[in-house]
């Protein structure tokens, strides 16, 4: 690796860190204050009438549990997908944020797994597409693996040009079709 | 009054051009062969309701194959009984005349006559009847082209033969069909939410394997057509896919992803002794036999972008056959061993492709830009293949010398993967 490439990859490893970071803090101390207010206030309902009335609040206590990660769309958990070039299995670097967030999440979360899809465009052999999704899907695989994730959370499949997400006969479709997918499970 | 009519003339041909018999014998013939045969079909006289235009079926098959240049036989129905003027349809320029008869018989069946003239000897080539129910009405029609095609060319012909192929009736909804050699008379011989992939034909015709995904990833199955009876003959951790027949009928080869990346093995119908064939850091796929079995040729990214190498069917001496493009796909061998087709990217677009195995010389038989799965015809003669119309998969053939292509428009849906079966005993 040049130490180009290597900088870029720090600086990229150190992006995902720091939007990681920030997504989460204001989450964390978002207070819960407003909700409790009303219920207890004198605005609230009568006592003992809950269910009957019409002004009733009911409280979903938030603060205890953070948001998953994996469901919140600030977090770059949320970006599950990998996009690659024509007839190529390689991770680009502007995609290996994405790989390096759910790598940690996954070193940190043991118990959670993972099925990564690969897909290729419609153009060419259906069964070459077949084993190019799979080398897609391996290729962000051993990234993972590289990154210290247990070859036991990680399962991979090809879907090949089989189950395209865009429909288009052009480019921009077709690069939305050239993909791994990152499932959790 | 004039344009009333007009439209009512308007309205009629286009019932006509939507006519499931008419639509389904659509041949688009985009060039011309050389060394044609000159041969006229006669319209076949009808008595009673005939169900199949026998006649159009026969010409259009004849037409199809591109070793014939239609001659126009007139309106006048002729029967195999009538007096024929030889020096009239010679003077046409047919050298061959073809008449003939359909009558529906008092228990229903129909009785399919047929004469074939060579008018420049004034002798008769060939006679025959057929009776048999209205389904086998057509199946007799592509027996008889089958005849014309072997008496004038020397060579058997492939017209009562069958296809396979999958489409893609909704987004969730696949079939694996089985047609007649002309796209007519589709049958389905499996239904699928999942997709369906990579048909392939055992050398007797009595089976198919293929790729399913219906458990939700890519399993080998072998299916016997005419009892439905499955088994499962590759379901390995990670991708099974790729079935190509031996022609011994007992083993296939497959691609695996069990050890890695894409890598061909061979395994018994059965499902044991599986044995893997090759070892490479890349992708191998797309393996198939040559007819004699000595060969399995198949696709590698090994040395970069895909290209079609060929190893000995024991894996050992792997040596690369494609040579010119950056993308060759989907080789199959021709039933003499000869050729190579494959699809070959060329300029951005994706055809089908030949290669003389002796002498290197490629031939570029498709003008099209989104051409898949080549299969050779079991004469050799011609090839069908897959390609696209208005985003919608089609099938379509031509001749292999490139020269006359045709679209088969009987399969409804996005079709795809065609495979030809062989010839049926």
């Amino acid at each position: 690796m040049t130490p180009n490439r290597l900088m870029r990859l720090a600086a990229c490893a150190a992006a995902a860190l720091l939007i990681a970071a920030c997504a989460s803090t204001p989450l964390e101390e978002q207070p819960a204050a407003p909700v409790t207010d009303a219920s207890s206030g004198a605005a609230g309902g009568k006592p003992g009438g809950a269910t009957a009335d019409p002004r009733a609040v009911a409280r979903v206590d938030a603060t205890s549990k953070g948001i998953d990660p994996l469901t919140d769309p600030a977090s770059p958990l949320s970006k599950r997908s990998v996009y690659f070039d024509f007839d190529s299995f390689v991770v680009k670097p502007e995609f290996q944020g994405v790989v390096e967030a759910h790598g940690k999440f996954l070193v940190a979360n043991p118990s959670r797994r993972l099925t990564i899809e690969g897909n290729a465009d419609e153009r060419g052999s259906r069964e070459y597409n077949l084993a190019l999704g799979q080398k897609r899907a391996e290729a962000v695989k051993s990234r993972l693996r590289l990154l210290g994730v247990a070859e036991s959370q990680m399962e991979t499949v090809s879907f090949g040009e089989e189950k395209p997400v865009a429909t288009g006969a052009d480019e921009a479709s077709w690069a939305q079709n050239r993909r791994a997918d990152l499932n959790y499970k | 009054m004039h344009r009333l009519l007009a439209h009512a003339f308007a309205l009629l041909a286009a019932l006509l051009v939507l006519s499931p018999a008419t639509a389904q014998l659509r041949v688009e013939i985009t060039g011309v062969g050389s060394n044609q045969f000159p041969v006229s079909v006669a319209n076949f006289r009808r008595d009673g309701e005939i169900p199949q235009p026998v006649d159009e079926i026969i010409r259009a098959d004849l037409q199809r194959s591109g070793r014939f240049r239609m001659i126009d036989p007139g309106a006048t129905p002729l029967a195999e009984t009538a007096a024929v003027s030889f020096a009239e349809f010679k003077s046409r320029g047919a050298d061959a005349l073809v008449v003939g008869s359909v009558a529906r018989l008092a228990d229903g069946r129909f009785d399919l006559r047929f004469r074939l003239y060579d008018t420049v000897k004034q002798t008769q080539l060939d006679a025959l009847s057929y009776v048999s129910s209205a389904a086998e009405l057509r199946l007799n029609a592509h027996r008889i082209a089958d005849r014309i095609f072997e008496k004038l060319t020397g060579e058997r012909g492939v017209f009562a033969t069958r296809i396979a192929y999958v489409v893609q009736l909704a987004k969730a909804s696949f079939e694996l069909q089985i047609a007649d050699s002309d796209g007519a008379s589709a049958q389905a011989a499996l239904r699928s939410r999942e997709p369906i992939m990579s048909p392939s034909w055992s050398a007797d015709g009595s089976r198919l394997a293929y790729v399913s995904f219906e458990t939700g990833k890519p399993v080998v199955y072998a299916h016997t057509v005419t009892t439905g009876e499955r088994r499962v003959v590759a379901n390995f951790l990670g991708s099974n896919s790729a079935p190509s027949w031996a022609p011994d009928g007992k083993r296939l080869a497959v691609v695996l992803t069990r050890d890695g990346l894409s890598q061909v093995y061979v395994i018994n119908v059965d499902g044991s002794g599986l044995q893997r064939l090759t070892r490479s850091a890349g992708i191998d796929t797309e393996p198939v036999f040559s007819p004699d079995g000595r060969f399995i040729y198949f696709t590698s990214d090994r040395g970069g972008g895909p290209q079609i190498y060929r190893m000995n069917a024991d894996g050992s001496g792997v040596a690369r056959v494609t040579f010119s493009g950056d993308y060759n796909v989907s080789p199959r061998v021709s039933p003499d061993g000869r050729l190579l087709a494959y699809v070959g990217r060329r300029g951005g677009r994706f055809q089908v492709h030949t290669l003389d195995i002796a002498t290197n010389q490629e031939t570029a038989l498709t003008d099209t830009a989104l051409d898949e799965s080549p299969s050779f015809a079991p004469n050799g003669r011609m090839l069908l293949y897959a390609t696209e119309v208005g985003r919608r998969g089609i099938l379509a053939s031509v001749s292999v010398d490139g020269r006359v292509r045709a679209r088969l428009s009987g399969p409804s849906g996005d079709v795809r993967e065609p495979t030809w079966g062989p010839f049926i005993k």
